[in-house]
């Protein structure tokens, strides 16, 4: 039984949804107090981690009071209710700019909620303001938002990840009790590795893409980052269903994922691929994620060694159809609608391409160019057709490997969290810390990584759990069974 | 697919793109390029004969009855429901007169 939390009580650790939802309910603890109390913690440290770019602070105040005056009246209240989240910038919010972390957005309020978004202020959530990314979720270190880079609290010498670096900082700070991210190739998943915290990529039409500022349409998900797994879990029951503006939103019913994840693993069947543990594998991330298999083991899971040989192709794979897909949905931009228009236009023609020059990063511009290189006429056959057609291999090599396992258990990346500015200079180097999250992101399964202990100096390491194809809560429950045990 | 992408191409694609590159960008993106399509070059090893490409992960999934509840296997009822208000989209506009978006002169005479 956890006792009861008071506002006072409740500064430097992020406490679990539930027991703040018990609290508000309660009355203990009141929804504006919290809110208030995430901003004034935001107010101290926002300055040197870079984690929010704006700051919703009227809608919240208004949210939470409308939750405690509920409390006050003993009417029953939603499943977020009172939870201070953050958002990742690349979702759209009505009343908050939305940048995805460019330039070319500067200024720009959307005058729609994402679909994820809707679900948590339907569910009671307040949000309390719009994270930091790396620009248009490019990125894998943060280092590529215009608005400068995020830090990471463990060690802010020291990248966040990316992309959704800025949403997995604020949990690791506890400046949101949970925050929304996107994944596209690792985005949820590596961050979350480098800060420490829960992070979720769900399957594939899982969760509604609506309002999400596109990237890799084929590739793209929304999901979770909290403190601990049942919060991520219960999250992504809010969020998940089917949605009409999204045509590849699923409609099968979405389980209690939170009650899921309370389930024992015994006698599951995981499957670690040697493939996920060759070369280029820290020493130290190796130790961990084994001494975390060990746990399992212990736990009653039957391990199995199993092997994804196409693994090495990844990485090309989604490099190639990542870009291809940026380049066409990044067409928007163009001046017309919203967002920077170049005030040295003379015609339409300059008016696209400066107020694109002006307003897109490099990174940005090198994977625009490198998709508009693989569509273009004589290399289409060569570089998209090739790509897509190794993606079936890839995804099936999942799906056959699933027949035979429950999960597969790797490390989510190769190394714990690198220094800010050391990859900046090589994109291949940089496109390699997402070389075990990739594969996953183009076979469209579920996957969640989750703490499991830290190198010699303290840096934390995550361990990716693979579901198949809406096995989130499977995937919850190893999670789940690692989480405890590393507890202990 | 060995590249050897040369500036004369990076300026094509980058036109391509609608993208108007700094001189001192184009050597940067000819150097970049190259070396990742020297790197993905290595699919190459791979005999893909046959193999239906993969653009959607509904293409891999047999959903049964379920491809019936989205997926992007079945369409959205047809009927009316109302848009954004234009007036709201409107003030996001560089240029607009209220109606419409306006950019400069599409044809110079």
């Amino acid at each position: 039984m956890e006792t009861l939390l008071s506002t006072e009580n409740l500064v430097e650790k992020p406490a679990t949804i539930a027991s703040l939802r018990a609290g508000i309910t309660s009355g203990s603890v009141k929804a504006t107090d919290l809110a208030e109390m995430y901003y004034a913690r935001i107010t101290a440290h926002n300055p040197l981690l870079n984690v929010y770019l704006s700051l919703t602070k009227e809608q919240a105040l208004e949210t939470a009071a409308a939750i405690d005056a509920a409390a006050a009246k003993g009417d029953a209240l939603p499943p977020l209710a009172g939870i201070p989240m953050g958002i990742k910038d690349v979702l759209v919010m009505q009343g908050a700019p939305a940048t995805a972390g460019s330039a070319i957005l500067k200024g720009y309020e959307p005058p729609y909620d994402a679909t994820s978004v809707a679900k948590l202020k339907a569910a009671g959530a307040v949000l309390l303001g719009k994270i930091n990314c790396d620009e248009f979720a490019m990125g894998s270190s943060n280092e590529n938002s215009a608005y400068g880079p995020v830090r990471n609290p463990v060690d802010t010498e020291r990248v966040p990840g990316g992309s959704s670096g800025g949403s997995a900082a604020a949990v690791a700070a506890n400046l949101a009790v949970a925050t929304l991210g996107t994944d596209t190739g690792g985005s949820i998943r590596q961050p979350a590795s480098f800060c420490g915290v829960v992070g979720v990529l769900p399957t594939y039409g899982r969760v509604s893409r609506y309002g999400l500022i596109a990237f890799a349409s084929s590739l793209d998900r929304v999901g979770p980052f909290a403190g601990n797994v049942r919060d991520a879990a219960q999250i992504l029951g809010v969020i998940a269903g089917a949605d009409d503006r999204d045509p590849t939103s699923s409609g099968l019913p979405v389980p209690d994922y939170a009650a899921e994840s309370d389930k024992d693993v015994k006698g599951l069947k995981i499957g670690i691929p040697a493939e996920y543990f060759a070369d280029g594998l820290d020493p130290e991330v190796r130790a961990a994620i084994e001494s975390g298999i060990d746990k399992l083991r212990a736990a009653g899971c039957e391990i199995k060694p199993i092997s994804l040989k196409h693994t090495r192709y990844a990485i090309p794979v989604y490099y190639l159809v990542a870009t291809a897909e940026a380049s066409a949905n990044l067409a928007r931009f163009d001046g017309v609608r919203y967002g920077h228009r170049s005030p040295k236009a003379t015609n339409l023609s300059s008016m696209y391409r400066l107020s694109r020059e002006e307003g897109f990063g490099p990174e940005v511009k090198r994977r625009i160019l490198l998709g508009t290189y693989a569509l273009s006429a004589g290399y289409y056959d060569a570089y998209y057709k090739k790509a897509q057609q190794v993606r079936r291999i890839l995804a099936e090599e999942f799906l056959t490997a699933f027949g035979e396992v429950d999960a597969i258990v790797t490390p989510t990346a190769p190394t714990a969290a690198f220094k800010l500015g050391e990859k900046t200079d090589d994109p291949l180097a940089m496109y390699l810390a997402d070389i075990y999250t990739v594969t996953a992101s183009l076979a469209g399964i579920c996957g969640v990584t989750v703490p499991c202990g830290t190198t010699s100096t303290g840096l934390p390491v995550g361990m990716q759990v693979l579901g198949p194809h809406f096995g989130e809560g499977t995937a919850f429950r190893v999670a789940r069974a690692v989480e405890a045990a590393q507890a202990k | 697919m060995s590249a050897n992408v040369t500036i004369e191409e990076v300026e094509r694609v980058a036109e391509l793109a609608n993208l108007d590159l700094e001189p001192d960008e184009k050597p940067r993106m000819q150097r970049d390029l190259n070396a990742i399509l020297e790197y993905v070059a290595q699919l190459n090893e791979l005999d893909t004969a046959g193999i239906e490409p993969m653009a959607q992960v509904s293409d891999l999934l047999d959903l049964g009855s379920a491809a019936d509840a989205g997926h992007g296997a079945a369409l959205r009822v047809d009927r009316q429901r109302p848009s954004l208000d234009r007036a709201r989209v409107m003030e996001e506009a560089p240029e607009t007169d209220g109606a419409f978006f306006k950019t400069p002169k599409v044809i110079e005479r």
